[in-house]
């Protein structure tokens, strides 16, 4: 078969790849030799990291990060779907590029314009507290900052644009004559929904939990600054103990089992999905 | 209730939603701007007197200077790099088959959804293991890296998108496969050629984990030079930076919206 460029290509890519798995398998090798405090190099190679995520300081945080990245892509879906909704079916073109900006943009600002601008709405004398101190609904300053709930609204607003996005393209796929039929057959426009467009944009909503739960996972300046010491995430863990400890081993090790989890979780949630997938697309 | 206003209702509940989440995506960009053109130290809303002294104060400050010219140089080099290696990359994956293809792909499209700090810490360990200096080398690789996703992602949607009748019409003229891509494929393909390097300008700019493990003092980049500023100072200089950095996303985008067709490169037009 002749196929012009293939090798040319696809060598760039392939240098890539190697470059990313070079890197990881430098963490995963890290992470199996032993700390020596006060060096920068690593000792002869070990189990005892691992056997130290076991405690249940590190376990705790673990567990903590898990329930957090999961109510985030929750929380995300749940407000993410009117909007991607609104903006697939949407015939006014002016509002479509309004929503389509306006839902994006926070995608690509960074983590910490994002997180900053949190901290300014959420803070002691931030933005909230503020207006609902000269409403007179409360008397004293609401605590926001370094809660889980906090934390959990700076992280909603860094998925949503990615589970916009994902709802989105499966819903422009859904094909509306399908609807269309359910609704020739008496269906209301809540059953037509329920049935019928619900569950032919499952393999958008598999795809967006599982990118927000990964994402909330990576997720390291806001935890670290909203969270500010009190609700700590694997990230920040990471980046303490390799900073400011320098136990990069240990670092890495927590880094491998963060990886470990994040497929674990990716792996059960679509084969959780992939029964509802069944009902969709015929 | 008629079938009719029960339509409307719904429609109705659904406009009121859908402006509201509206309102929170913008909430804190408003609350940020409201604090950069406050004109005291201390945060009050609605801020009392109005000033530009916080804009006059970031653009002045040395870091985020040092930290935007680093960005600079780091995005130029990262986001034209992995245009290359990703526009490269997303042609044979529509066009051939060929061995360990899925395996390349998947582990090319991993970084969404491997943690930044990971990657970060790969590169860093990486570099000292070969000895290599933490230089803009090592930044820049690691940006190649982690925006290549969405550069590969956006050609390919263009690529499919694509009418192939045009190239076959210059191939059965005569055209070499080298002329058919630089005269038919490219130039149709250069909506998701910018918008592909767009993404990867914008997310490597802002890019903020990895870099803190990758890059030193000298190759900071600007949301490292920020997020240290955040850490020790609370005027709202960081506010009117943020201001300057949402206005400038925002512009961005709104362009590869209405002159890239941003819905069809992120695939979310409605089929029909």
């Amino acid at each position: 078969m002749n196929r012009p460029f293939l090798r040319v290509f696809v060598s760039p890519a392939i240098l890539c790849a190697a470059a990313l798995l070079a890197a990881l398998a430098a963490v995963l090798q890290y992470s199996l030799r032993a700390y020596v405090p006060g060096a920068l190099e690593p000792g002869g190679f070990t189990l005892a990291n691992f056997a130290a995520l076991a405690k249940p300081l590190y376990a705790r945080v673990f567990l903590d990060t898990v329930w957090i990245c999961f109510i985030t892509a929750l929380v995300s879906l749940i407000i993410g779907y009117p909007l991607a909704y609104a903006l697939v079916r949407t015939r006014n073109a002016a509002l479509k590029a309004v929503i389509l900006v306006i839902a994006v943009t926070p995608l690509f600002l960074g983590e910490v314009v994002r997180t900053y601008s949190w901290i300014v709405v959420l803070g002691n004398n931030g933005f909230v507290n503020a207006m609902l101190l000269k409403l007179g609904l409360i008397a004293q300053p609401l605590q926001l900052m370094f809660t889980h709930f906090g934390v959990v609204t700076a992280l909603v607003h860094v998925t949503l644009p990615v589970m916009v996005i994902m709802l989105a393209a499966a819903l422009a796929h859904v094909d509306r004559d399908c609807e269309r039929a359910a609704a020739s057959l008496g269906a209301g426009p809540i059953r037509t929904f329920l049935t019928v467009t619900l569950p032919l944009s499952m393999p958008g909503i598999v795809a967006g939990v599982t990118t927000a739960f990964a994402w909330t996972f990576s997720a390291f300046a806001t935890p670290q600054l909203i969270g500010g010491g009190q609700v700590n995430m694997v990230s920040n863990l990471v980046y303490q103990l390799g900073f400011a400890s320098f136990n990069f081993p240990f670092a890495a090790s927590l880094s491998v089992a963060g990886l470990a989890l994040t497929f674990a979780v990716l792996a059960l949630l679509r084969a959780v999905a992939r029964p509802l997938e069944r009902i969709g697309p015929h | 209730m008629s079938r009719l206003s029960s339509n409307r209702w719904l429609r109705l509940l659904g406009a009121l939603a859908v402006a509201a989440i509206l309102g929170f995506l913008l909430l804190p960009a408003i609350v940020a701007a409201l604090a950069a053109f406050n004109g005291r130290a201390i945060l009050s809303f609605p801020p009392e007197t109005w000033s530009l002294r916080w804009f006059a104060k970031a653009l002045a400050y040395e870091d985020f200077r040092a930290g935007f010219r680093n960005g600079l140089i780091v995005t130029a080099w990262a986001s034209v790099l992995a245009l290359v290696v990703g526009a490269a990359f997303a042609f044979v994956l529509d066009r051939y088959d060929f061995r360990f293809k899925r395996t390349l792909e998947t582990v090319l499209l991993s970084p969404l959804v491997i943690a930044h700090f990971t990657v970060g810490l790969g590169f860093l360990i990486l570099a000292a293991q070969l000895g290599v200096a933490r230089g803009f080398a090592v930044v820049i690789a690691c940006h190649v890296v982690l925006v290549l996703p969405f550069v590969v992602r956006s050609v390919y949607v263009s690529l499919r998108n694509l009418d192939r009748r045009f190239e076959l019409a210059a191939a059965s003229l005569g055209a070499p496969p080298a002329r058919v891509l630089a005269t038919i494929t490219l130039p149709l393909l250069l909506p998701g050629l910018v918008s592909g390097w767009l993404f990867a300008a914008i997310l490597s700019f802002n890019e903020f984990t990895a870099s803190l493990f990758v890059t030193v003092q000298r190759t900071q980049t600007l949301p490292v030079a920020m997020y240290n500023y955040v850490r020790e100072y609370a005027d709202p200089s960081m506010a009117a930076i943020s201001v300057i950095y949402i206005v400038a996303t925002a512009a961005l985008l709104t362009f590869a919206t209405l002159f890239l067709g941003l819905g069809k490169v992120l695939d979310v037009e409605q089929a029909r």
